[in-house]
């Protein structure tokens, strides 16, 4: 029975190598969810005991404290104590770095006082030396009281001791619970933990007397009126209100006392089992020097977030046309095996069609998470913080929001994924709401079809490009939108109290291949599982708007006519004769689809901004990616849907367009219309199914598809009507 | 005694006392910023607005309108 094998829990301080070791005692077997409730990713492996047994090892995201004063910092508590919804665990694995021995132990007493049975796991043991350390886990574990095993999780060093302590633990739990190893010895405080002990609610199990006083210490600790903690009754609520009050009024500074007399049992303790015989300084404060250097530290920065964008913008080009080719291949393959039909169509347009469209995102995926996990492996995503802090806190933004808002340029799918650096709920949710703003690739092929088409070639001042400065133009256009909706979000509906900077700059190390490579493929993998679905489902919807019903009406002259003329002889004109009934016949179809028709539905709500309802068509159809605009209008003007953005007849079509009353339907102020609104609408599906999968539910996806697409209309009738007031056509 | 805005880059002080909001104090404690500390300031980067800590060991960047709420003696 699977659910009844032993559950131990892996905890530790952040960069103490802590997934590396998970990674090591897991190795391939693992798989990745979310803990329940909460969007931060919950690894699950397995490990075969030296005694036979077998356990279940799950990651508690790293923390330097199991006090909390967000939901998100709460977890480390809830997952420890199996508060529920969550599983207790048998055990807890404290992974500890020796070279920032006290404030690791500061944890481990936490975890000791929780009552849950406890292994050290001592890491980093080889940089102790470079530091001037020495250490004594011996002497360590007589203090502490629980298994004490040095191990390198790097090279797998000491593993087999630490699985032996494991199953010793789990045979006699007794050996890693000793009891809390400090005392609170001060009536006064006792009286103020009792009081809360007694307020602490029976779901939280507080069970022994231990478990109890680690609760209430806890909450003592968490619990202030700026919290954003969740499931706290209000009775335990108003107790400890009451007694930091209290204890406030009376001069006593509760944290300190409950703070130091942790810190002062590590302290005294310390020189039993280390002992530094010299203070060196570490390598990484030199290079520090340089990439945290205001002026080259920033340059060297730019370089490096240049070499990610190109890598997302070109280098992932060859695969992403592979993966295309590859299902176009298969497409025509498909046509030619099985016989003309509905479920060919359904097979080669909905189904291959709808799982490449899922496919290829994974080469920019692949690629961005291969630079962000160099990046937290090698401790630089940290000094990323550190550069950017002072520009985007500005914006209320996180500083490590600006690696997805820069990967946002290429692709928002990757970007939106990449937003789970951030630990704050709030920090992720704002940088998801606006990296779609950012130009990606997949407009490209938009604007370049519309500014071919309505702006000719010319100079600005006799020397600038006005194509070139158009484009610019756009990305600067977007920026500044993207910013902007920052600014206006985080001091609206994404308010949150401002969260005072504690960045900790952990000692550079080597990137370990095998854990960036783990992190890749499971991101690719999170993506297709999680959002790929959702993708595809819509795919196959937005098909079936588009090709049903399967006869326009009045398209009975136009079969009449193909017929006579194949049943004449084949001559190079009556090729293209029937090429050109077949552009036709495929443009009648698809404006009497039910996409036609919303596009009829939707004129009334366009018309403002100077579109028509065959725009309309093409922006239902943009829906799948913003890029199938150009195929869509390319159908719709009777083009044929092979028409790319460089089509020199698809933007004759686009030029000769004209209203019922003659006037043409494209003038360059209906362009600009155009593009302003694909500069700002969430014409993507992809991105609104990754934030879904990101944010747990519809109602973030929702709400940025309604803001996106208000924020797109109002500013392309400001555009539209403003102009034509302004006397422009 | 002096706020921390006063030290220069490399000037190692005593921690006095903390202020600032419940959670950053209590942060900065646990972190091992406990008062009668030693720490040394790394490195100030004016144009960040950041400053740099060591303290036992561990380095922790701190916004320099934040750190200023950190009274020390100078050693």
């Amino acid at each position: 029975m699977a659910e009844e094998q032993p559950l131990v829990a892996v905890a530790g301080n952040p960069n103490t190598g802590k997934t590396t070791l998970f990674n090591a005692l897991t190795g391939a077997r693992q798989k990745v969810g979310n803990y329940p409730g909460i969007t931060v990713d919950r690894h699950e492996g397995k490990l075969r005991l030296p005694d036979g047994g077998q356990v279940r090892i799950v990651d508690v995201p790293g923390s330097y404290s199991l006090s909390a004063r967000s939901e998100e910092e709460q977890l480390a508590l809830r997952a420890i104590c199996g508060l529920p919804p969550h599983e207790a665990p048998d055990l807890v694995i404290a992974v500890v770095d020796a070279t920032q021995l006290a404030r690791n132990l500061y944890l481990v007493l936490q975890l000791i006082e929780t009552e849950v049975p406890v292994v050290v796991a001592l890491n980093m043991i080889d940089r102790l030396e470079g530091r001037g350390l020495t250490l004594d886990s011996r002497a360590l574990e007589r203090a502490l009281e629980v298994p004490v095993v040095e191990v390198c999780a790097r090279t797998g060093e000491g593993l087999e001791r630490l699985e032996a302590a494991l199953a010793q633990v789990l045979a006699d739990p007794a050996r890693g619970r000793p009891g809390m190893r400090w005392s609170l010895d001060d009536p006064l405080l006792e009286a103020d933990v009792a009081a809360i002990e007694a307020e602490l609610p029976v779901e939280w199990r507080p069970g022994e007397s231990g478990r109890r006083r680690a609760l209430a210490l806890w909450a003592l600790l968490s619990i202030d009126d700026q919290d954003e903690l969740i499931g706290i009754p209000e009775r335990l609520r108003e107790t400890v209100t009451a007694r930091r009050r209290l204890a406030q009024a009376a001069g006593r500074d509760l944290d300190l006392e409950v703070v130091s007399r942790r810190y002062g049992w590590i302290d005294s303790l310390a020189p039993t089992f280390l002992r530094e015989a010299s203070h060196r300084r570490g390598l990484s404060e030199r290079v520090d020097a340089l990439l945290l250097h205001p002026f080259l530290g920033f340059t060297l920065f730019l370089i490096l977030m240049g070499v990610v964008f190109q890598s997302l913008f070109s280098w992932s080009d060859p695969a992403i046309g592979a993966i295309e080719t590859s299902f176009d291949s298969l497409s025509g393959w498909v046509q030619r095996v099985l016989p003309e039909g509905l479920g060919r169509d359904f097979i080669t347009e909905g189904l291959i069609a709808g799982v490449g469209s899922v496919l290829v995102f994974l080469p920019q995926i692949l690629l961005l998470f291969l630079f962000i996990a160099l990046m937290e492996d090698t401790g630089y995503m940290a000094r990323v913080a550190f550069l950017m802090d002072r520009i985007m806190r500005s914006l209320g933004l996180h500083g490590r929001a600006f690696v997805p808002m820069m990967s946002g340029f290429a692709c928002a799918v990757p970007a939106v994924m990449a937003t789970r650096t951030m630990e704050r709920r709030r920090d992720r949710l704002l940088t998801m709401m606006v990296v779609p703003l950012m130009t990606c690739a997949a407009r490209l092929p938009v604007y370049t079809l519309v500014i071919g088409a309505l702006f000719p070639p010319s100079e600005v001042l006799g020397f600038l490009p006005l194509q070139g400065l158009m484009m610019v133009g756009l990305y600067l256009f977007s920026t500044l939108m993207a910013l902007v909706a920052a600014g206006v979000l985080s001091r609206t509906i994404l308010r949150g109290p401002k969260v005072p900077l504690i960045l900790e700059l952990p000692s550079y190390r080597w990137p370990q291949p095998t854990g960036v490579l783990r992190t890749m493929l499971e991101k690719a993998w999170v993506f297709v599982a999680g959002a790929g679905t959702v993708i595809l489902l819509c795919t196959i919807g937005l098909w079936l708007l588009l090709s049903f019903p399967r006869e326009a009406q009045g398209e009975a002259h136009l079969t009449e006519r193909r017929a006579a003329i194949e049943a004449a002889e084949a001559t190079p004109e009556t090729e293209a004769e029937l090429a050109a009934l077949d552009s036709e016949l495929a443009a009648l179809r698809l404006q009497e689809s039910y996409a036609g028709r919303v596009g009829h539905a939707l004129e009334p709500v366009i018309a403002p901004l100077g579109f028509d309802w065959k725009i309309g068509i093409g922006l239902i159809g943009s829906f799948a990616a913003r890029e199938v605009f150009v195929a869509t209008m390319g159908l719709v003007y009777g083009v044929g849907e092979e028409a790319d953005e460089g089509s020199a007849t698809l933007r004759e079509r686009i030029r000769s367009q004209t209203h019922a009353d003659g006037r043409p339907v494209y003038s360059p102020l209906v362009g600009i219309s155009l593009l302003a609104f694909f500069a700002l609408a969430c014409q993507c599906l992809s991105t609104l199914a990754a934030v879904k999968r990101e944010t747990g539910g519809w109602r973030w996806p929702g709400f940025m598809l309604a803001y996106m697409t208000l924020l797109a209309w109002g500013t392309s009738f400001v555009i539209y009507q403003g102009g034509r007031f302004l006397g422009f056509e | 005694m002096t706020p921390l805005r006063q030290l220069t880059t490399g000037s190692r002080a005593r921690l006095i006392s903390l202020g600032g909001d419940h959670g950053f104090r209590r942060r900065l404690m646990e972190l091992g910023l406990l008062p009668g500390t030693e720490l040394r300031v790394v490195r100030r980067v004016d144009t960040a607005q950041l400053v740099e800590l060591e303290c036992r060991g561990a380095h922790l960047s701190l916004r320099q309108s934040e750190a200023n709420q950190l009274v020390v003696t100078p050693l």
